[in-house]
């Protein structure tokens, strides 16, 4: 018994010379993977649209319920969200939003500085949520591939997608 | 008496000081040593390796509301933390730190020493029975029980130093270890006496008394501000009081070689004190009965034992 209580003093004793477990925070940034999850963003497609197609899947996704958004319709026949709001002093980072997301809209980012003296201010908008870029997924375009017609764009003209079958012609 | 007055009030007030300001410093020293055996660093942000943040604790143990619960005892209340800092304020003033530094040569100096940290329980026990509060009183009795059943062998245990030396002057102890220290013929009483030390100033494993995971706080649940800084203060003093007390009657005291005594005493005090640490750091709290099974089953027969064989030897020696 007491060779075990010397032998543990000595392995703790031992840690004295050891490298630190932790990082000095602020001025010393720990590693965060490109996948960490962090700040949720909105992205843009390609062409410089916004991804969110205002399905409301993230908000159903959510746990904590801390996202919010009222779709609209474009006159060209794109869904949209008329306002997107995530509560962040709710938010638990989770990503299940991000797995729930259809067009890759919803992104979570390695940054988790988020810090306010407001609790008002936690409370993101769409203008604050959207990014300019299109985030980890470069070449996706929702619009491009759906097979949703929108202008510019008929039934059976996206990508990968054959024409509809006229079931009412002959030609089979 | 042919020591100038000032010699003498220069020791008071040095010694005073220093104590007061070692324990103060060992607040910040044991929890950057804790954090560097936990693989972290610590406190390092306040000054110079952190060492200012005794002085931010302060303040803010300062500035704190000084809150006495409405159902306790309040003069009761109040006296307990400074009967702990007293008691061992006033141990420190018959510890011979070098030949010409000590406040007083009393020649019942280690029994004056014994009597003051049996007195330090009753800051304890009032501390915990004062609160009216259930954790506090359970602590409060923890402390009582441990405090009397490791006296018993903590007094037993120095009686072989006593014995060898023929003195209960510190001075003389130290003075009668000049052809060796008394580490190795007493190496049990040694032991002995650390282990006891450590239950003495509830330091873990054995600080049963506060026990954090099953006592709240223990005696001192109900205390704040800077009443609960003076139990902490009171802690670390007789941490470093029994560091020196072990020095002095084991270690030689300030003998050594080559260096000043004054250093000899400061290295092999701070070694002892590094090992208190080192102990909470490593070693888990043991149950209460275990803790008072170990004490009256094996600490006192072994100090006894150490006792016969060391009267016998020197009858035998002559």
């Amino acid at each position: 018994m007491i060779a075990s209580q010397l032998r543990s003093m000595w392995l703790v004793f031992r840690h004295l010379f050891r490298r630190n477990a932790t990082v000095q925070y602020p001025e010393e940034k720990p590693y965060l993977a490109p996948r960490y999850r962090g700040r949720i963003v909105l992205t843009r497609d390609p062409d410089g649209e916004e991804r969110c197609v205002a399905c409301n899947l993230c908000a159903a996704a959510c746990p904590p319920d801390c996202i919010a958004l009222q779709k609209t319709e474009d006159e060209d026949g794109r869904w949209r969200p008329a306002w997107f709001r995530i509560n962040f002093s709710r938010c638990i980072m989770c990503g299940l939003c991000e797995d729930a997301c259809p067009t890759y809209a919803i992104q979570l980012t390695p940054d988790f500085e988020m810090c306010e003296y407001d609790r008002q201010n936690m409370v993101y908008e769409k203008e604050d949520l959207l990014i300019s870029g299109p985030g980890k997924y470069h070449d996706y375009s929702f619009y491009r591939i759906a097979g949703k017609a929108v202008a510019g764009k008929k039934k059976g003209e996206a990508e990968q997608e054959s024409k509809p079958v006229e079931i009412k012609s002959l030609n089979l | 008496m042919t020591v100038p007055i000032w010699i003498t009030l220069l020791n008071i007030f040095g010694i005073l000081a220093a104590a007061v300001l070692l324990a103060a410093l060992l607040t910040w020293g044991e929890r950057r040593l804790l954090g560097l055996w936990q693989d972290r660093p610590g406190p390092n942000r306040v000054g110079p390796f952190g060492l200012l943040q005794v002085v931010a604790d302060m303040i803010k143990l300062f500035f704190k509301e000084d809150f006495v619960p409405r159902f306790a005892d309040v003069p009761v209340f109040i006296l307990a933390p400074a009967v702990v800092m007293a008691t061992m304020l006033l141990s420190f003033a018959v510890l011979p730190i070098s030949p010409t530094i000590g406040v007083i040569d009393l020649n019942i100096g280690l029994l004056f020493i014994l009597a003051m940290s049996s007195m330090a329980v009753y800051s304890v026990i009032l501390g915990g029975y004062a609160s009216n509060n259930k954790y506090a009183l359970l602590g409060g009795l923890r402390a009582a029980a441990q405090t009397v059943s490791y006296e018993v062998f903590m007094g037993l245990s120095l009686m072989g130093v006593v014995m060898l030396s023929g003195s209960f002057n510190l001075r003389e102890i130290v003075s009668a270890q000049q052809d060796g220290w008394y580490l190795l013929p007493q190496f049990i009483g040694f032991v002995v006496f650390f282990i006891a030390g450590i239950a003495e100033s509830h330091r873990l494993p054995f600080d049963l008394p506060e026990a954090e995971h099953e006592l709240t706080a223990g005696f001192h649940t109900e205390y704040s501000g800077m009443k609960f800084g003076i139990f902490f203060v009171g802690e670390y003093l007789s941490v470093i009081l029994i560091s020196a007390l072990i020095t002095t009657l084991f270690l030689g005291g300030w003998l050594g070689p080559w260096l000043p005594p004054l250093v000899w005493f400061s290295l092999k005090t701070a070694f002892l004190v590094l090992l208190f640490i080192l102990l909470r750091a490593a070693l888990p709290r043991p149950r209460y009965d275990q803790l008072m099974q170990f004490g009256w089953k094996v600490m006192l027969p072994l100090s006894l034992l150490n006792l016969l064989v060391t009267a016998g030897a020197l009858l035998w020696i002559g």
